[in-house]
């Protein structure tokens, strides 16, 4: 095992898929000479050359839809969004082109690309550098979107989604990426579409993603010593969804609060309550808890108020905890 | 590359008249209900996908537009499954999905068509870029009319190929209407050309000249399989129809229509065919007659053709 930061370990995943294929190319504004805004691509330039870490003018639309052209001739594209911000700027590449050319051209054409992009608050940097919108994509039917909350599972998971032949939106967190976790020496895979239990417990089951997954394991850790046993589901893939992880933990636990750092309208939370209401809602012994942001810009005074952490996920588990049918 | 040998010239009268044909043909069957959604027509602008077309090969790349169906013929796509894919029809290439908007064949480098003006300029240059990628000696071609020129993807994907010096070119069919605007409602320069000329590229404008557009294609073809990167060819070509077919064009007025009706790509190609004695008129009739024979089966296949079960709706949208 050896310790290593999340940013580094998102560049250990393309080191090693480029190494094990050729077709596996980086795009993106300051991937190469620069080494990527937040470092994820630190000397790759220098080992790859200017072929395979491809600086791009500032088009995040032209550059993801030349990815989808490149990924239809049989070539494997890693594109860079800056901030997830910016992605906005391509919606037409992702929503109207990569997520549809599979199915629309009745399964001629393959697109294995993933879109690479940091969402989420911690630098103050404001309504237009913090968002997460990762709800809008997971809504698109051809997309899978994945998220990971540490670098064991950054690592793992980015590799897996670089094999895979899906177009993937893969969500980093800003706040993670000075984030140092263990990981093997040898190689690893984490498996798309697959939640992980990240915690047991027996009272309530918290379903989360991304940085509110260690929100939510720091808020169990308190409630543990007040005798409330806590189990922490990491989606990691939130489209597809694991329902079976997700509804075996409420089968045991007849408890949900649902956590992501996104507003909580309409996020990825929504969707999971939705689905356990249809199908399981008489699993449930109480009223479901939400914790996502308030729905407004993200504030940059104010931010440390805005973004959920902790805290509210223990308000959230204590308020569902306090309450049956 | 030069002037196109006789049998070139011949092949290309062919295909000319198989767009004419097939789209005359489309209209037909669309007003009945046989096609469902939206039909583009590209009558009066066959010459363009022709000239471009053959200086490729299948292995070739093209991306096109709604008003695609001259390209995809020009590239050598199945009438017969092109038209089953406009009917709707299982056995089409899309297997039923997409339509008309959305006609593409992997096997001869069709990338497809779009339904979002200037979609696919950026996807045509990943294939450009793919294809230095990969050192095949490919060339990609990007079809766009003038209106798409206003998109924030066009002058992406130009700037980017600049830099990079892609195997592609950029061919825009300014036939003077973006859907239901002219010209000056869209930019207030005359030529695409000087779009491109901001890029750096190399850029001409031609008439609706099937020759001319041949002999500029060749050099930009050309251009772009020996590594000098990308052209920009603009042909001053007429919209017969409507944005659609259906649209009564009140926008534009019945003499203007009218105007552009005297303007015909084949029949100047036809006359000068015949003038040169390069065809003679029972050539062109027995070409006619044997192309219309050839659609008639296509929309015959297509008829027959079962749709596609509700079941496989769900098929296929995750490997």
């Amino acid at each position: 095992m050896k310790d290593i930061r999340y940013i580094f370990a998102i560049k250990e995943a393309m080191e090693e898929e480029m190494n094990r294929d050729e077709n596996v190319f980086l795009i993106g504004e300051d991937v190469g000479l620069a080494g990527g805004s937040f470092g994820a691509s630190k000397g790759l330039y220098e080992k790859f050359g200017p072929e395979r870490i491809v600086d791009t003018p500032i088009s995040e639309l032209g550059f993801t839809s030349l990815a989808a052209g490149a990924a239809s001739c049989g070539l494997r594209p890693i594109v860079e969004i800056m901030f997830m911000d910016f992605v906005t700027c391509c919606m037409d590449s992702i929503v109207n082109q990569i997520a549809k050319m599979r199915y629309m051209f009745g399964n001629q054409y393959t697109l294995p690309i993933v879109i690479r992009m940091p969402e989420g608050g911690g630098l103050n940097a404001g309504p237009q550098h913090s968002q997460c919108l990762e709800a809008w994509f997971a809504h698109v039917p051809g997309l899978k979107v994945v998220m990971a909350a540490n670098p064991y599972d950054v690592k793992g998971l980015l590799k897996s989604a670089i094999r895979d032949d899906n177009p993937v939106i893969f969500i980093e967190n800003k706040t993670l990426h000075a984030m140092k976790g263990s990981i093997p020496e040898e190689e690893y895979l984490v498996p798309l579409g697959k939640a992980e239990v990240k915690r047991e417990g027996t009272d309530v089951t918290v379903v989360s993603a991304s940085r509110l997954v260690n929100e939510s394991l720091k808020a169990a850790e308190t409630l543990s010593e007040a005798g409330v046993n806590v189990e922490v589901i990491d989606l990691m893939t939130i489209q597809p969804w694991d329902r079976e992880t997700v509804y075996r933990s409420i089968g045991k636990t007849h408890r949900l609060v649902v956590a992501h750092e996104a507003v909580k309208q309409f996020g990825f939370g929504a969707e999971i309550v939705a689905s356990v209401a249809e199908d399981i809602l008489d699993e449930l012994d109480a009223p479901i808890g939400r914790v996502g942001a308030p729905f407004v810009p993200a504030s940059y005074s104010l931010e440390k108020y805005y973004v959920p952490n902790a805290d509210d996920v223990k308000k959230a588990i204590m308020s569902t905890l306090e309450r049956v049918f | 590359m030069g002037k196109p040998s006789k049998e070139t010239m011949v092949k290309m009268y062919r295909t000319m008249v198989k767009i004419r044909k097939a789209e005359e043909k489309l209209m037909e069957v669309f007003s009945k209900g046989d096609i469902l959604g939206f039909l583009h027509v590209s009558i009066g602008q066959e010459a363009a996908p022709v000239g471009i077309c053959s200086h490729l090969a299948d292995a070739d790349y093209i991306a096109t537009t709604h008003r695609g169906h001259g390209h995809a013929i020009a590239k050598g796509i199945d009438l017969k499954l092109a038209m089953a894919e406009l009917f709707g029809k299982k056995d089409g290439y899309c297997l039923g999905r997409s339509g008309s908007m959305h006609l593409a064949d992997k096997s001869r480098g069709i990338m497809g068509a779009n339904g979002i003006v200037g979609g696919g300029i950026p996807i045509a240059t990943g294939a450009a870029f793919a294809a230095k990628y990969r050192k095949t000696n490919q060339v990609a071609v990007s079809t766009f009319g003038e209106g798409a020129t206003g998109e924030g993807a066009f002058h992406e994907a130009l700037n980017f190929a600049a830099i990079k010096k892609l195997p592609i070119v950029y061919v825009c069919e300014n036939n003077g209407w973006a859907e239901f605007s002219p010209h000056s409602i869209h930019m207030s320069i005359q030529s695409v050309t000087q779009r491109a000329l901001a890029y750096d590229i190399p850029a001409v404008s031609v008439a609706n000249n099937v020759l001319e557009i041949y002999e500029e294609a060749g050099k930009a073809v050309e251009r772009a399989r020996q590594g000098d990167g990308p052209t920009l060819i603009e042909v001053r070509s007429e919209r017969w129809h409507g944005h659609y077919v259906g649209d009564a064009q009140k926008y534009r007025g019945k003499e203007k229509v009218e105007q552009a009706m005297t303007k015909d790509c084949l029949l100047d190609y036809e006359k000068e065919l015949l003038q040169t004695n390069t065809l003679k008129k029972k050539d062109v009739e027995k070409i006619n007659a044997e192309i219309g024979a050839e659609i008639e089966e296509a929309v015959n296949f297509a008829r027959e053709c079962p749709y596609p079960e509700v079941s496989e709706m769900m098929k296929g949208l995750y490997l």
